[in-house]
C-alpha cells in the first residue's frame, strides 16, 4: 500500500476509533482502536460478520450514528486531512454527498417511493450547487448512463417500483457519484440482490472506481465478494480489527486463525464426491407441479402469474435435492405447495404414494408430520412468547403424545441438535441465530418426518455458522434416512450439500441432474450464466485445499 | 468444512444488538412514563369516588323545592338544581354511570372485536364477507343508531351500551385483522400450520398474544369516547332515563338555567373531562410503552 499513498495522501484515514455501546450491551465498544486507511482509486474492503462492528465504523465516518447510544470516544476519521468527528452536523451535511456517498444494501427503501428517480439524483445537484434546472436534467441524465443504466431518457421520469433491483441499486450508485465524491461507502451494497445482478453491479463499482479514481470502502460479510473487488481487506470481529493487507496477502496467506476460519468456512464451489442414490422409490415426487397467481377473484381480474410451471421432482430417502434459482424462479413456491402452505393450482404432490395436492385441509392433517420445514429467518421461525420447548413439543402432541413424553424427544432432539436439554425452558431471544435455527431443526425433526424442506435455511447466517449448520443439516438426513428438498439461492452452499440439483427460472425447471455433473458441465445457458456470476469464482478462494 | 460433533457456535456474535429484553412490570412502566401514572393516579381517584363516594353524600334524587337552585356553599359544596337536589351528589353518583358505561362499552366491544377480527383475518373467504358488514357498520352515525335503538326497546342502561358499542366494534374488528394479516405470514406460525395445529390453537397461541398491546390501548380510547357519546345522549334526551343521575341528564337539565345557575352544568362538565382525560392519557402512555414504534412516529 506504501506505493499507493506516496503519491497522493489517503481519501479517508481511521485512526484509533472506539464506539461506545450503550450501557447493557455485551461489550463496552462497537468499535474500538481501529485503524485504516483508504487510498484514491481504491477499494478496501472491511469484512466481518455480523456485530464485528463494521457498518458502526461506516457510519461514524458519514456521520450518521445516533450519538446518543454510539459515541466515538477516541481517535480520529480523516476525510481528506479534516476530521470527521470534530465536524458539526451543518458541516457534516455539506461533506455528505459532496466528498463522501453511501450506498445502502436494500436500494427499496433507500430510495423514495413516490419520487422520479431523476429528481432523486436532481435533489443532490439542488442542494449542493448552483446548477439551473435544465444542466442539473443534463447531468443526472449523464450520471445515470454513467452507471450503464438503458434507456436513460425514459428511465429518469420513471418511479422506483418500475425499475428491478439492479437498476434501483444502479440510481444509488447514480446518486452517490453525482458530485463526484471522494469517498464512496458501500454498506452491503450487493446482499440483497440476485447472483447475476450482484456480479454487475460489482463490475460497475469496479470500473466506475477505475475511471473516478474514488476511494471506496466497500462493507461486507461474503468473502467470495471480497476476491472479486477488494484492492486491500480490513477483517473485523468483535469490534476490532483482527488482520488487514492486501487482498493477495489476506486471501492466500491469513496469519490469524480467525481470518483462517472464516476463509475455511466459505463453501467451494466443487462439489465434494458423492454416490448417487438409486435404489428405492421416491418418497417425495411431484408431477406436473403448477400454481397460478391472480387467475381470477371475487373483484376484478389482476395479472396472471405463473409462479410454478410444470414442476417434476423426485427425491429419495437419505437423497439431498437441492433447488438453486434466483428470486422470483419460483423455488419458494415450489416448497410451500408440497408442505401445503399453499394449495398448488394443479399437478400432484406424492408422499410416500399418496397425492396431497388436492386433499382437504382436515385429510391433510394425517400426513401433516411427513413433511417439514425449517425456514429461511431464525428470528422469525419461533413464536418469541413461548419456550423453546413448547415450540417443539407443539407438533408432537398435535398428534396425541404425552407432554411428557414429547418432552423428552425434544430434549433427546435438542442433544442432536448440538444444544443442551436444559435450554427448552429458554426464550427464543436467549439463543443466537444459529442456534435458533439448530432449534428450528429440532421442531421439524421432533415430527419424525420423511421429507425435510430446508427454505434457505442457512442464508441469513453468518459464513461459520452457516458451515455448521449445513453440517448438522447433513448429518440428521443421514441418521434419519430423511429425504431432503433443499432450496437455496447460494450456489457454493447447493455444491456442498446436494446430491441431485434443480435449476429454476421464472417458474420452470431448466435443468435437473448429479451435482458434480451440472456444475462441471452446465446443459442450459442460464445455468452457465449462474456459475459464471458467483462471486470469487476464479479469484484464488478455490485453490485452497481442505473440506 | 471442519467442526466436530457439539462444536459450540464460538463465533457466533448475532446478539451483539441490545437483545435485554424491557422490564414490562407495571411498576415499571409507571417509572418510565410519567403520563401512566399520573393519567393512572386520577383516574383511581376518580373510581375511588365513584365507589365509596355515594356513601358520604345525600340521596342524589331528594327533592328539597325550598332550597332550589342554592349556589354552591358549605352545606351544598356544588350547589342544588332548580328542583334542589344536592349537585355534589347527583355529580358523583354520574360517576358510577360514566364508569360503568365506559368499561362495559370498552370489554364488549374489545372481546366482540377481537372474535370477528381473529376469525376474518385468518379464514379468507370469511373476510370479504365480514369487512362488507363492518363497513356497513361503520356508515351508521352512532347518535342516530342511539336513538333508533331507545325508540324501540326503551331508556334503559343496556340499551345505551348497546347502541354506543355497535359502531366501535368495526374499529377494533380492523385493527385486529390487520394484526392478524401481518402474524399469520410469520414463519412460526407457518411451521405450526405445517405441523398440524388446528385452526383454534394457532389462533389462541401464536396470533391472539400479539393483538393484546394494541388491543389494550385501542380499549383505553373506547372508554373515554363511550362516556363522552353516553353524556351526548343524556343531554339530547336520548340516554339513560332523565330520573337517573348520569352526568348528560344533569347537564341537560341544568341547560335550562345555565346562565343564571351555571354550576349545574359546569361541575358534571369538570367531572367528564377530567375523566376522559385520565382514561385516555393512560391511553397514550401505553401506547407510547407497548408499541414504541407507533410512538416514535406520531
Amino acid at each position: 500500500m506504501a506505493e499507493a499513498t506516496t503519491a497522493h495522501p489517503p481519501v479517508l484515514e481511521v485512526r484509533g476509533l472506539s464506539v461506545t455501546l450503550p450501557k447493557g450491551a455485551d461489550r463496552k465498544y462497537a468499535v474500538e482502536d481501529v485503524s485504516f486507511t483508504v487510498g484514491r482509486g481504491e477499494i478496501v474492503c472491511v469484512v466481518g460478520e455480523s456485530g464485528s462492528g463494521k457498518s458502526v465504523t461506516a457510519q461514524t465516518v458519514m456521520g450518521l450514528i445516533p450519538r446518543k447510544d454510539l459515541t466515538p470516544v477516541a481517535g480520529e476519521t480523516l476525510l481528506q486531512g479534516e476530521d470527521l468527528l470534530k465536524k458539526s452536523d451543518a458541516e457534516l451535511r455539506e461533506l455528505r454527498g459532496v466528498k463522501m456517498a453511501m450506498i445502502f444494501q436494500e436500494p427499496m427503501t433507500a430510495l423514495n417511493p413516490v419520487m422520479r428517480v431523476g429528481d432523486q439524483i436532481g435533489e443532490m445537484l439542488e442542494i449542493h450547487t448552483q446548477m439551473f434546472a435544465a444542466e442539473i436534467r443534463d447531468r443526472v441524465i449523464e450520471v445515470m448512463k454513467d452507471v450503464n443504466l438503458p434507456d436513460v431518457e425514459q428511465m429518469v421520469d420513471s418511479f422506483p417500483h418500475q425499475l428491478s433491483g439492479g437498476q434501483r441499486q444502479r440510481i444509488m450508485i447514480a446518486m452517490a457519484l453525482a458530485l463526484e465524491p471522494a469517498l464512496l461507502i458501500a454498506d452491503e451494497p450487493t446482499t440483497a440482490l440476485d447472483v447475476t445482478t450482484q456480479a454487475q453491479i460489482l463490475e460497475l463499482i469496479k470500473d466506475i472506481q477505475v475511471r473516478h479514481g474514488t476511494g471506496v470502502m466497500f462493507i461486507t460479510h461474503d468473502f467470495g465478494v471480497v476476491a472479486e473487488v477488494a484492492d486491500r481487506v480490513v477483517v473485523m470481529q468483535q469490534g476490532q480489527v483482527v488482520e488487514q493487507g492486501t487482498a493477495e496477502q489476506v486471501l492466500k496467506r491469513p496469519r490469524e486463525p480467525y481470518t483462517k476460519m472464516l476463509i475455511g468456512s466459505v463453501p467451494s464451489m466443487t462439489p465434494p464426491k458423492r454416490k448417487p442414490i438409486t435404489e428405492g422409490e421416491p418418497i417425495l415426487a411431484a408431477h406436473a407441479l403448477e400454481k397460478v397467481y391472480g387467475a381470477s377473484g371475487w373483484f376484478g381480474r389482476g395479472r396472471v402469474v405463473h409462479a410454478a410451471k410444470n414442476v417434476e421432482l423426485e427425491v429419495r430417502r437419505g437423497e439431498t435435492l437441492g433447488v438453486v434459482g434466483e428470486s422470483g424462479s419460483g423455488k419458494s413456491t415450489v416448497a410451500r405447495c408440497i408442505v401445503r402452505l399453499i394449495d398448488p393450482t394443479s399437478g400432484e404432490v406424492l408422499i410416500d404414494g399418496t397425492n396431497i395436492a388436492t386433499m382437504s385441509q382436515a385429510a391433510l392433517r394425517a400426513y401433516r408430520h411427513d413433511v417439514q420445514v425449517v425456514f429461511q429467518d431464525p428470528y422469525r421461525s419461533l413464536n418469541p412468547r413461548r419456550t423453546v420447548g413448547q415450540s417443539i413439543v407443539e407438533g408432537p402432541m398435535n398428534f396425541g403424545l404425552s407432554e411428557a413424553e414429547a418432552l423428552k424427544r425434544a430434549g433427546s432432539l435438542m442433544e442432536i441438535v448440538g444444544l443442551s436439554a436444559a435450554a427448552l425452558d429458554r426464550f427464543p431471544h436467549q439463543f443466537s441465530g444459529g442456534q435458533r435455527q439448530r432449534i428450528c431443526i429440532a421442531r421439524a425433526l421432533a415430527m419424525e418426518p420423511k421429507v425435510l424442506i430446508a427454505d434457505e435455511a442457512v442464508s441469513a447466517l453468518d459464513v461459520s455458522v452457516q458451515a455448521q449448520v449445513l453440517k448438522l443439516l447433513d448429518d440428521v438426513r443421514k441418521r434419519f434416512d430423511l429425504a431432503m428438498l433443499f432450496i437455496t439461492h447460494d450456489l457454493r452452499v447447493a455444491a456442498q450439500i446436494c446430491d441431485r440439483i434443480m435449476v429454476m427460472q421464472k417458474g420452470q425447471v431448466v435443468e435437473q441432474g448429479l451435482t458434480a455433473k451440472v456444475y462441471a458441465s452446465p446443459a442450459h445457458p442460464y445455468t452457465r450464466l449462474l456459475l459464471d456470476a458467483a462471486p470469487g469464482k476464479n479469484a484464488f478462494l478455490e485453490q485452497k485445499t481442505g473440506n | 468444512m471442519a467442526g466436530n460433533p457439539g462444536q459450540v457456535d464460538f463465533s457466533e456474535s448475532a446478539d451483539t444488538t441490545l437483545s435485554s429484553r424491557k422490564d414490562v412490570s407495571l411498576v415499571a412502566i409507571m417509572w418510565r412514563h410519567p403520563s401512566v401514572f399520573w393519567g393512572g393516579l386520577l383516574l383511581a381517584v376518580i373510581v375511588v369516588i365513584a365507589i365509596v363516594g355515594p356513601l358520604f353524600t345525600v340521596d342524589p334524587v331528594a327533592l328539597n323545592p325550598i332550597k332550589r337552585l342554592k349556589s354552591p356553599s358549605a352545606e351544598f359544596w356544588f350547589g342544588t338544581d332548580f328542583l334542589g337536589r344536592d349537585v355534589l351528589a347527583r355529580v358523583v353518583h354520574g360517576a358510577r354511570i360514566s364508569l360503568v358505561v365506559g368499561l362495559a362499552v370498552a370489554v364488549i366491544a374489545v372481546v366482540l372485536g377481537l372474535l370477528i377480527g381473529l376469525v376474518s383475518g385468518y379464514l379468507r373467504w370469511l373476510d370479504a364477507i365480514m369487512m362488507r358488514v363492518m363497513d356497513g357498520l361503520m356508515a351508521i352515525p352512532g347518535i342516530l343508531l342511539a336513538i333508533a335503538l331507545i325508540s324501540l326497546s326503551g331508556a334503559t342502561l343496556v340499551t345505551v351500551v348497546i347502541a354506543i358499542v355497535i359502531p366501535e366494534i368495526p374499529r377494533v374488528v380492523r385493527l385486529v385483522r390487520s394484526v392478524v394479516l401481518s402474524v399469520r405470514e410469520e414463519p412460526y406460525v407457518e411451521a405450526a400450520i405445517a405441523s398440524g395445529t388446528r385452526l383454534i390453537p394457532i389462533l389462541w397461541r401464536h396470533i391472539l398474544p400479539n393483538t393484546i398491546a394494541p388491543l389494550i390501548v385501542q380499549a383505553t380510547y373506547i372508554c373515554g369516547s363511550a362516556m363522552l357519546t353516553e353524556a351526548i345522549l343524556g343531554f339530547l334526551g336520548a340516554g339513560i332515563p332523565p330520573e337517573i343521575p348520569s352526568w348528560g341528564n344533569i347537564m341537560s337539565e341544568g341547560r335550562t338555567y345555565f346562565q343564571l345557575t351555571p354550576w349545574i352544568i359546569f361541575y358534571p362538565g369538570i367531572a367528564l373531562a377530567l375523566t376522559v382525560l385520565a382514561v385516555n392519557t393512560v391511553g397514550d402512555g401505553l401506547r407510547d410503552t407497548l408499541d414504541p414504534r407507533i410512538a416514535r412516529k406520531m
